[in-house]
């Protein structure tokens, strides 16, 4: 955090001086780790080890905060009879499809519950990334549920869990991650000690947790602990993610992502959502409880802004204008199309794949096979001269005589040349000033967007072809302003606001859109942003002449909530749980809520209100249920839905690993998402004996001085000079034995490439004792590329495609390697030594290591 | 000059017995630094700004003179980052500013070894020309059951988390309504 957000570190910093204990877990010593209390390192790719063994840990000793876990979580609700744990199916939760890769999730769901909501089989959702839907809400529960407040009932969750982590010791933890067991003691009791009525902690992760075949089980073990602690909705808790680029959050609040809609509402799928109604009905779930209910609402005002006047109920509101989804459209699956000819332009929108996505070398021959690329960026990055520098130049695999795709490099506007807002990583939308106009050819893509959408209007306009209708019929009139013509942002802001169509008054928030076509909303967990017409995002009320949670700055999604579930910082009774951690509470004579934040619950439901039976909505929530979002109000310890690789978080080794997995036959997590593409071969990992050809664990992440691809810092000469040239870390024993010199050269081979760095040999790393043997681990900035101030070979060419089944994140954090002294070979050379690796590890065009790990050799298939 | 005034010209004589024992105001300036006044303070107008590297979000004011960008400084009053910026976020104003950035249109037809020139409207004209061509020639109505599709798999995007909220917005409202499901950004990353 220290390393990629230090500005954002200043607050663990001020929380140290008031007491608090700061661990810092990375497999690298990093400036985080000089400020921490104490370094943890670990063998990256065993945070669940980790994280199971806190768990086990609070669950064993009977730590967890009680009083919050009975009532604001699912550990009291029995689940089904029918499932069985992946700890009885060595590896494999019950529902599991080897055909597929998918799990049908009938088994996990609540007793009773089983056959209710119809196919529960995931195929689907892994393929279109389902998982990302729920970053806004929780799954369907139908009915009322079975509860042992006791905590006995053999299938209750706490139960489940308790043994589901049983053989997460301390002893295991040492084991599997590397961590010796008094350090791991170390922070599993400073962390139980830290939370309950009194006191909270924190958790704080990045894309060293997201970018893992499983990586959101990660997040899950996090969340497992928070919950138990009692450390969610509450002052000083939660699990925070620290997200890496100015708007990422905003971009997937506002998605540009294939699977989504603004506000998550899922993109159509052809075969669940041929009409409106199949599709409003996916989403809110006609008898659901919770917030959810009000779904169909945000389908119709989202359909009313698209479509303006052409949008009517008789018409489901031009529902049938939507393209569908019929399975995986994402990046890796568009770049493996593009190396086959199948897709004919490509837009990159301050976006570098060439040096910025897993396997840069199928990156770039994807994008030497299209038709046209349009590259819209400050600079003239890597993504827009492959053509002519790229590496695959060298090595003869792109000719620019014989490249036939076509480039167009338009520049854009920076920051200061535009104004809009900003989501930052708290869900706060903050409205950037414009300071001057862009120069030259500079525009923003608001205004190449607008005008673009305007000449394919203006071109198709007499075009009588259905497929045609979606465009001409589209709400495109924005106001424009000035010598460039540039559009209104501020307009664009009011219609994701959304109005009232007859008046066009801005929309209050979001409990005012309708479903009958009389509201229009953009992005309906961004209405209240323009609540009164007034700009709320361009708030400045300076932070000294307000309240520390500081509400008048910016605005936050939900209705300006800047804690979440924030209900729970207040016991069941409404009364905070003590007068340290003060958030929420109930006023009983004014009959509210009130706080320090907007409270995240109906503000004049009282604690004691409970729903009659077969209520759905928002009155189906019952006063002491801070999680209005999910349709039981309660915190998933386990998840019976939504996760579509298991209930419960369980250690798989990564896709790419020198180790066989100590907990499970399976070895890696059986529902990844692999690409068997001739061009992705995948380096084999135990129990495959060639695994052995690439020993070596590495890891990647950032400089504080360079950015992402390097696209906004290798550019510029201040942070290029701080940060000059690529090079790779390594232990002074893993130097000793490879026979690397500090400040010479090294290069590193995987199946997909072999790049070369310059060597800094320190005790940053450390080789790790696992399992009786030594595991080395290496670590690479991945910035560099071949255009800019300063160049060096690029980290991302190592990565091989191997995705997270829920979100489509690749495993990034984490592969094998060889390391050699030198660099590497040149020209045709350099791709014959990558084929050499391939060959000695057995790794061909047509094979992959399977998904579902065969019994070992010489041992009996007792399961 | 008098020995006392000689004396008084040291600065750390001045940090030793003066105002400043860490000697990073008073007591290191010098006649030529007395007379420098900041940019921010001779500058015709400052905007309020956002960090556009990483979303911590830290606030930003832009200081401009005669149109240009003098001097980025961190924003004091904002509630995350207390007027601080990272050494990235220090570097917007070299950033903005860079001589490395591109400021015209370039081309590159099939084929060719070299960039050319291009006229921003006409680059676009041919943009929109492409997309609609590569849009016929990809088209896909229905699936084999007969089941809407209205969708093109010929044309991606990718690219948004740098962008502003209500770029992200116009981008997805106009590649739904041209049939273009394949749209991605750095949140998959």
């Amino acid at each position: 955090m220290a390393e990629a957000h230090p500005v954002g570190f200043q607050w663990v910093m001020e929380a140290k001086r008031r007491g608090a204990k700061v661990f810092h877990v990375d497999p690298r010593f990093t400036r985080t780790s000089a400020l921490a209390d104490t370094y943890l390192p670990i063998r990256a790719g065993t945070d669940i080890a980790l994280l199971g063994g806190v768990v086990r840990y609070i669950l064993e000793n009977g730590l967890d905060f009680r009083e919050y876990v009975l009532s604001y979580t699912n550990a009291a609700t029995i689940i089904s009879e029918e499932f069985v744990d992946a700890e009885e199916g060595d590896g494999l939760f019950s529902g599991f499809n080897p055909e597929t890769g998918a799990y049908d999730q009938t088994s996990w769901q609540y007793a009773g519950q089983e056959g209710e909501s119809g196919s529960m089989d995931t195929s689907d959702e892994r393929d279109t990334a389902a998982g990302l839907r729920h970053e806004s809400h929780g799954m369907p529960i139908p009915g009322q549920v079975l509860r042992d407040e006791s905590l006995q009932h053999p299938r209750c969750v706490y139960q489940i869990l308790k043994r589901h982590y049983a053989r997460y010791t301390p002893e295991m933890v040492e084991r599997v991650c590397g961590i010796p067991q008094e350090k791991f003691l170390e922070l599993a009791r400073a962390w139980t000690e830290n939370s309950g009525r009194e006191r909270t902690g924190a958790l704080v992760y990045s894309v060293g947790w997201t970018q893992h075949s499983v990586g959101v089980q990660y997040i899950r073990t996090g969340a497992i602990i928070q919950t138990l602690l009692g450390n969610i909705g509450r002052p000083g808790g939660g699990v925070m993610a620290l997200r890496g680029h100015a708007s990422i959050q905003g971009s997937t609040d506002i998605p540009t992502l294939f699977n989504l809609l603004p506000g998550y509402l899922p993109m159509p799928h052809h075969a669940k959502h041929p009409t409106f109604d199949e599709w409003a009905d996916s989403i809110h779930h006609p008898g659901q409880k919770g917030f959810w209910g009000n779904a169909r609402a945000y389908c119709a005002s989202l359909l009313k802004a698209y479509w303006g006047d052409a949008a009517t109920p008789e018409n489901d509101f031009c529902y049938g204008y939507m393209p569908r989804m019929t399975g995986d459209h994402g990046t890796y699956q568009q770049v493996l199309n593009m190396i086959d000819g199948k897709v004919k332009g490509y837009f990159l929108l301050g976006q570098n794949p060439a040096v910025g996505s897993a396997h840069g070398r199928a990156q770039r021959l994807g994008m030497a096979n299209l038709d046209w690329l349009v590259v819209r960026d400050l600079f003239m990055i890597e993504s827009a001269t492959f053509w002519r520098n790229g590496p695959e130049v060298e090595t003869g695999e792109i000719t620019p005589e014989q490249c036939r795709t076509e480039v167009f490099f338009l520049p854009a506007a920076s920051h200061v040349e535009k104004e809009g807002t900003f989501t930052q990583t708290q869900r706060m939308l903050q409205w950037r000033e414009k300071a001057v106009e862009p120069p030259g050819d500079a525009r923003s893509e608001l205004w190449f967007f607008y005008h673009l959408g305007r000449k394919l209007r203006e071109k198709l306009a007499r075009s009588e072809k259905r497929r045609d209708r979606a465009l001409l019929d589209l709400a495109w009139d924005y106001p424009t302003q000035g010598p460039l013509a540039e559009p209104s942002a501020e307009a664009v802001l009011r219609e994701i606001n959304g109005f009232d169509v007859a008046t066009g008054r801005p929309l209050g928030g979001f409990t005012e859109a309708r479903a009958d076509g009389s509201t229009a909303v953009g992005c309906w967990i961004y209405s209240g942003v323009y609540a009164d017409g007034v700009n709320q995002a361009a708030r400045r009320k300076s932070r000294h002449e307000q309240n520390w949670v500081a509400g008048e700055w910016g605005w936050a999604w939900p209705s300006n909530r800047r804690t979440l579930y924030n209900r729970a910082s207040a016991d069941p009774d409404g009364r905070p749980w003590s007068e340290r951690k003060k958030y929420i509470w109930w006023d009983e004579e004014k009959g509210e809520w009130t706080g320090y934040d907007v409270p995240d619950f109906e503000k004049t439901k009282p604690p004691s209100y409970r729903p009659k039976a077969g209520t759905s909505g928002p009155e189906g929530i019952a006063g002491d249920d801070p999680f209005v979002m999910q349709a039981d109000g309660k915190a998933w310890l386990y998840a019976p839905s939504g996760v579509v690789d298991g209930p419960l978080p369980t250690h798989y080794e990564p896709a790419e690993s020198p180790m066989r997995n100590p907990l499970y036959r399976q070895q890696a997590n059986p529902s990844r998402k692999v690409y068997p593409d001739a061009i992705n071969s995948v380096n084999p990992s135990p129990p495959e004996e060639q695994a052995q050809i690439f020993p070596y664990v590495f890891t990647v992440s950032r400089l504080t001085e360079h950015h992402t691809a390097g696209g906004m810092s290798r550019m510029v000469r201040p942070l290029a000079e701080l940060q000059p040239e690529m090079f790779v870390e390594v232990s002074p024993e893993l130097a000793a034995e490879v026979g690397l010199t500090h400040l010479g050269w090294a290069h590193l081979i995987t199946g997909r490439a072999a790049i070369e760095a310059k060597v800094l040999v320190t005790d940053r790393l450390t080789p790790l004792r696992v399992e009786g043997r030594v595991i080395h681990q290496v670590w690479l900035p991945y910035h560099f590329g071949y255009e800019g101030l300063v160049t060096g070979d690029s980290a991302n060419d190592l990565i091989g495609i191997t995705l997270d089944p829920n979100v489509l994140i690749q495993e990034s954090k984490v592969g094998t390697c060889d390391v050699r002294p030198g660099r590497r070979p040149t020209g045709r050379a350099l791709r014959e030594m990558v084929e050499d690796y391939q060959r000695r590890a057995f790794m061909s065009p047509d094979r992959h290591a399977p998904v579902v790990t065969p019994p070992d050799p010489g041992t009996s298939d007792a399961s | 000059m008098g020995i006392r005034t000689f004396i008084e010209g040291w600065p750390v004589y001045r940090q030793l017995t003066g105002t400043d024992p860490l000697g990073r105001g008073a007591a290191a300036q010098s006649p030529r630094t007395a007379e420098l006044t900041a940019r921010t303070e001779t500058a015709d107008s400052m905007a309020r700004s956002v960090c556009p590297y990483c979303a911590v979000g830290c606030g930003q004011r832009v200081y401009v003179k005669d149109g240009q960008v003098t001097q980025i400084e961190g924003d004091e009053d904002s509630p995350i980052s207390r007027g601080r910026l990272c050494p990235k976020g220090a570097a917007s104003k070299s950033l903005v500013t860079s001589p490395l950035r591109q400021t015209k249109v370039r081309y590159r037809r099939p084929y060719a070894t070299e960039w050319e020139d291009l006229e921003l409207d006409v680059a676009l004209d041919m943009i929109a020309d492409r997309v609609l061509a590569a849009r016929e020639e990809t088209w896909e109505d229905v699936d084999s059951e007969g089941r809407p599709l209205n969708r093109t798999l010929g044309i991606s995007s990718l690219g948004g988390a740098t962008l502003d909220n209500e770029e992200n917005y116009l981008i997805k409202k106009l590649f739904t309504a041209m049939g273009a499901l394949q749209i991605e950004n750095q949140a998959r990353i």
